[in-house]
């Protein structure tokens, strides 16, 4: 009998991409549709990867690969111990290891656009990393448990004790998803004054490699997102479904509807909302507990 | 059959004395060479009679008449170096805070109240673990210094030759530390934190400048004034319990007497001015202008440990009272904005520096909980914090001699530059703040102890902080890797000494990475139920097997990956400027047609979150904190 944890993680393994791709995909496709266009395909992510799959490496230095590939490995194993039941405050721990990887991807070319790219992602991950934190404690303080394993199996739904934390994790979601206003590292539109940001020097496999990765990310997440809404009831799972969907559908209209900020105010919006929402949610439910 | 017990104290502070008196180089160093495997084998052989006695705690010396003597005198003697330092400096006023504290301890020992007689000394793991870390960090500093101070002089040949003197310092220093974390009679801790004290106050003072002056005066007031808080403890717990015992001090906190919450207050308050906690950080900032083992010394195996050695003592007795909040809340409070500070720094030992206090901050809040898990984590952010800021410290120091600048900035490209140096600063950053190693499993438990206690200033503190140490740590990493256009491979003029104590620091800092989970089942686990009497497992066995697959993968995934694309066939191209490159990258033609030079900088908002601009603010706040805190604890006694 092999356990169902295993198969959840390799689940995460194999199909994460292909969910990842996919919701890209409808990203663009419904980004179109918002902006009077048609749009490509929802398959074109998964085209645009396979070729850059295909062509010949170029690169400012030979070793952007190993972390780009240490970056994805760390993801990947992240998101694994997420879906395989394990401790979430390590998995977010775990996770920001990955991001350094990113990080030092970014400036280990010693490019300018890439290098200020890099320093911006690490000014997003400043920006997210204490409402993460902060997300992983609150499970804990609703359900007593750090095991995501547990808190699925629990009879409520976490969001009904912790609706601010649940906010506050949305909210930084438009941030560690990268997306507009909160696209600081790496912009939608090249013209802009970061060009690509942190991938300005990918290209071709390196590119695809951080692609990959971020629908890996993505799916994580989305993840976690879902872990606020099911309990042990089946019917929550459909539930859960639908909010993910929704949630996704936010940061599109978001980043269809709003300019990029200047990362000060993005720190400042991040941290208050961590605080006020997130902050004042554990107050309230440590008191009464 | 302890013979290593009084040799450990002794032994340091004679050969410290017959360093002074020798003023011929070599024979310098062949006796210090000599000294330091001596003390490491005093030490191993202290440990092992500790475990083949079976660990549990060894009390000795109960009559000591004589060596109560030699103590006095030596008190007066110190009191009488401070008077006349003060004297010939014109601060006055400091030498007050020295006479008092010395003039009660000795009222009390020959004229005040008859007190029960005891044991002097008290072997159990938390001393062990202090004497291990004083005896191996502290010893392979010393053996670092030898050849640093020699290119240091060789350098700065405005700063007077007294290498007799600094030698002198640091083994006094180290039997101090001993002798510090052995006793238990609270009359003998007195005196060791008084030399402790005034050890730094001459290390610091040591290139004799203005500066160095002046900010060996300020570590000297501050630890002075705590040293009084202590004296003022133990004069008030020996006059109304008739004992000066350490461990009767907080047996009797543990159950709870109103007794001794004034003397725990006040030795809390001593505590966080040896270890640098915010209002009172400002000391070890300063302490930056002395040679760099100095640094090394004070930061990671000495002085500011000592602080947290008896805040982890007092522990059990915080628990849950007013004192251990607060001092919780000092401490996460100095965390958090001492990290802030931090990012602000482009002076690798000043980032060092405040980190340190920052990771003190951490240590001292997990103490001021008191729970059997915070202290579980307090334990191990020590060990990782001793090797790793020895490590840094030492190998900052090193990359200064080379580069004759300790700039971050100017360290972009060092792993091209000093391949060695630059990969032990990266075990060392890594080692620090990375997950899953030390540091963060502390964090986690910290964390989590801090909910259960329902902490939530302490659990904002130590989310934001934490984020916040990433951020400056992360970049440090990112400038050490950055690829230079020429790279070029300076030459590496680290002395074999130096690039010993390095290897050993580095190794040891790997290893405790790697076997961390070992160490908690069979050292920090006992250690934690020693101090608070029952069994309590901090860190469950199931988070630990976690811990050991993401240990083993962290270390693993960089390293195959490097090894399998290193011989990747790839188009080398020049970086993208906006501009046509030219002939390398570190030049491009601007939109005027003119050559423009490349130079990248991190963040770092030195004008909004600097140390000017925020210290003060927060010393004023902590200090409010420190005030309640005596006002709350005085309050409740009357």
């Amino acid at each position: 009998m092999i356990d169902f944890r295993i198969i959840s993680a390799l689940a995460f393994i194999v199909l994460a991409p292909f969910i990842g791709g996919f919701l890209e995909g409808l990203d663009r496709k419904i980004s179109a549709r918002m902006q009077r266009r048609v749009g490509p395909s929802v398959f074109q992510p998964f085209y645009d990867v396979i070729k850059l799959l295909s062509k010949e490496t170029i690169a400012v230095t030979a070793s952007q690969r190993f972390l780009l590939v240490s970056y994805m490995i760390l993801t990947v194993f992240t998101g694994a111990m997420f879906f395989f039941g394990s401790d979430l405050l390590m998995v977010f721990l775990m996770l920001s290891t990955a991001g350094v990887f990113l990080y030092l991807a970014g400036c280990v070319t010693s490019s300018p656009y890439s290098s200020m790219g890099a320093q911006r992602e690490l000014m997003q991950e400043l920006s997210y990393e204490p409402a993460l934190l902060l997300t992983g404690l609150g499970f804990y303080i609703a359900e007593g448990t750090f095991r995501v394993q547990d808190i699925v199996n629990s009879r409520y739904s976490a969001v009904m004790f912790l609706p601010g934390f649940f906010v506050a994790f949305v909210f930084i979601l438009t941030i560690k998803m990268r997306k507009s206003p909160f696209d600081e590292s790496t912009s939608h539109h090249p013209h802009q004054e970061l060009v690509k940001g942190l991938t300005t020097e990918m290209g071709s496999t390196n590119l695809a490699i951080f692609q990959i990765t971020e629908w890996y990310e993505n799916v994580l997440m989305l993840g976690v997102v879902a872990l606020f809404i099911i309990n042990s009831s089946v019917y929550s799972i459909p539930i859960a479904i639908i909010v993910v969907l929704f949630t996704y559908f936010l940061e599109i209209l978001i980043d269809n509807t709003s300019a990029r900020v200047k990362q000060s105010k993005m720190l400042f919006l991040a941290w208050s909302v961590t605080l006020v929402s997130a902050g004042v949610n554990m107050i309230i439910i440590m008191l009464i507990r | 059959m302890w013979w290593s017990v009084p040799f450990l104290i002794i032994f340091p502070m004679v050969v410290g004395v017959i360093l002074f008196c020798i003023r011929i180089q070599k024979a310098r160093k062949a006796i210090a060479y000599v000294a330091t495997p001596a003390i490491i084998v005093a030490v191993i052989d202290l440990v092992v009679r500790f475990f083949a006695g079976g660990a549990v705690p060894v009390e000795l010396y109960f009559d000591t008449e004589t060596t109560d003597m030699f103590i006095s005198v030596g008190e007066i003697l110190l009191m009488l170096f401070v008077v006349i330092q003060c004297f010939r400096y014109k601060k006055y006023w400091i030498s007050l805070l020295s006479i008092v504290p010395t003039g009660m301890i000795l009222w009390l020992e020959y004229f005040g109240p008859k007190y029960n007689q005891q044991y002097h000394i008290r072997i159990d793991y938390l001393s062990i673990l202090m004497c291990i870390i004083v005896g191996v960090v502290g010893g392979l500093i010393t053996i670092y210094a030898m050849g640093y101070m020699d290119g240091y002089h060789h350098h700065h040949t405005e700063v007077p030759e007294r290498r007799h003197y600094f030698f002198m310092v640091v083994f006094l220093f180290l039997g101090a530390m001993f002798g510090f974390v052995l006793s238990d009679s609270l009359m003998w801790v007195d005196f060791f934190w008084e030399t402790t004290s005034v050890c730094s106050f001459m290390l610091i003072g040591y290139t004799k400048t203005e500066e160095a002056v002046n900010n060996s005066f300020r570590a000297l007031w501050m630890n002075l004034l705590g040293g009084l808080a202590l004296a003022i403890g133990i004069l008030y717990f020996a006059i109304n319990t008739g004992s000066v015992s350490f461990r009767m001090l907080t047996d009797f906190g543990v159950e709870g007497d109103a007794l001794v919450a004034l003397p725990i207050a006040l030795m809390a308050f001593a505590a966080l001015t040896k270890s640098a906690q915010l209002p009172f950080s400002t000391w070890l900032m300063g302490a930056m202008v002395a040679p760099t083992p100095s640094s090394a010394l004070l930061h990671s195996a000495t002085m500011v440990k000592a602080g947290i050695y008896v805040l982890f003592r007092l522990a059990p007795a915080m628990y849950g009272t007013a004192t251990g909040t607060i001092v919780a809340t000092v401490g996460g409070f100095t965390f958090l904005m001492t990290s802030i500070m931090a990012i602000a720094q482009t002076d690798a030992k000043k980032v060092l520096a405040l980190s340190t206090v920052s990771n003190l901050g951490l240590m001292v809040a997990c103490a001021g909980i008191g729970s059997p898990s915070t202290i579980w984590a307090g334990v191990f952010l020590m060990i990782f914090h001793s090797v790793s800021k020895a490590l840094l410290f030492q190998d900052v120091g090193a990359t200064e001699n080379v580069l004759f600048s300790r700039d971050i900035e100017d360290m972009h490209g060092l792993i091209y530059k000093l391949p060695k140096l630059a990969s032990f600063m990266f075990i060392g950053i890594v080692g620090m703040y990375l997950a899953p190693f030390g540091m963060l499993v502390s964090k986690w438990a910290a964390l989590r102890a801090s909910v259960d206690n329902k902490g939530i200033l302490l659990v904002l503190f130590i989310v934001f902080g934490s984020a916040i140490t990433s951020f400056y740590w992360t970049k440090w990493l990112g400038k050490l890797i950055g690829r230079t256009a020429t790279n070029v491979k300076v030459k590496d003029i680290t002395k074999a000494n130096e690039m010993f104590s390095l290897t050993c620091n580095a190794v040891m800092m790997f290893l405790l990475c790697l076997l961390f989970p070992l160490l908690s089942r069979s050292f920090v686990d006992p250690l934690v139920e020693s101090l608070f009497g029952n069994y309590y497992d901090a860190i469950p066995m199931k988070i630990l097997y976690i811990l050991i697959v993401c240990v083993l993968v962290v270390f693993a995934v960089p390293f195959i990956t490097y090894f399998s694309t290193k011989d990747m066939k790839y188009d080398e191209k020049l970086a993208y400027m906006g501009g046509i490159n030219m002939d390398n990258d570190n030049c491009f033609t601007d939109s005027y047609g003119e050559p423009k030079k490349v130079w990248l900088t991190n963040y770092y908002f030195a004008h909004k979150i600097g140390q000017r601009k925020l210290m003060l603010p927060c010393q004023l706040a902590a200090a409010a904190a420190l005030v309640i805190m005596l006002c709350i604890v005085i309050g409740g006694l009357l």
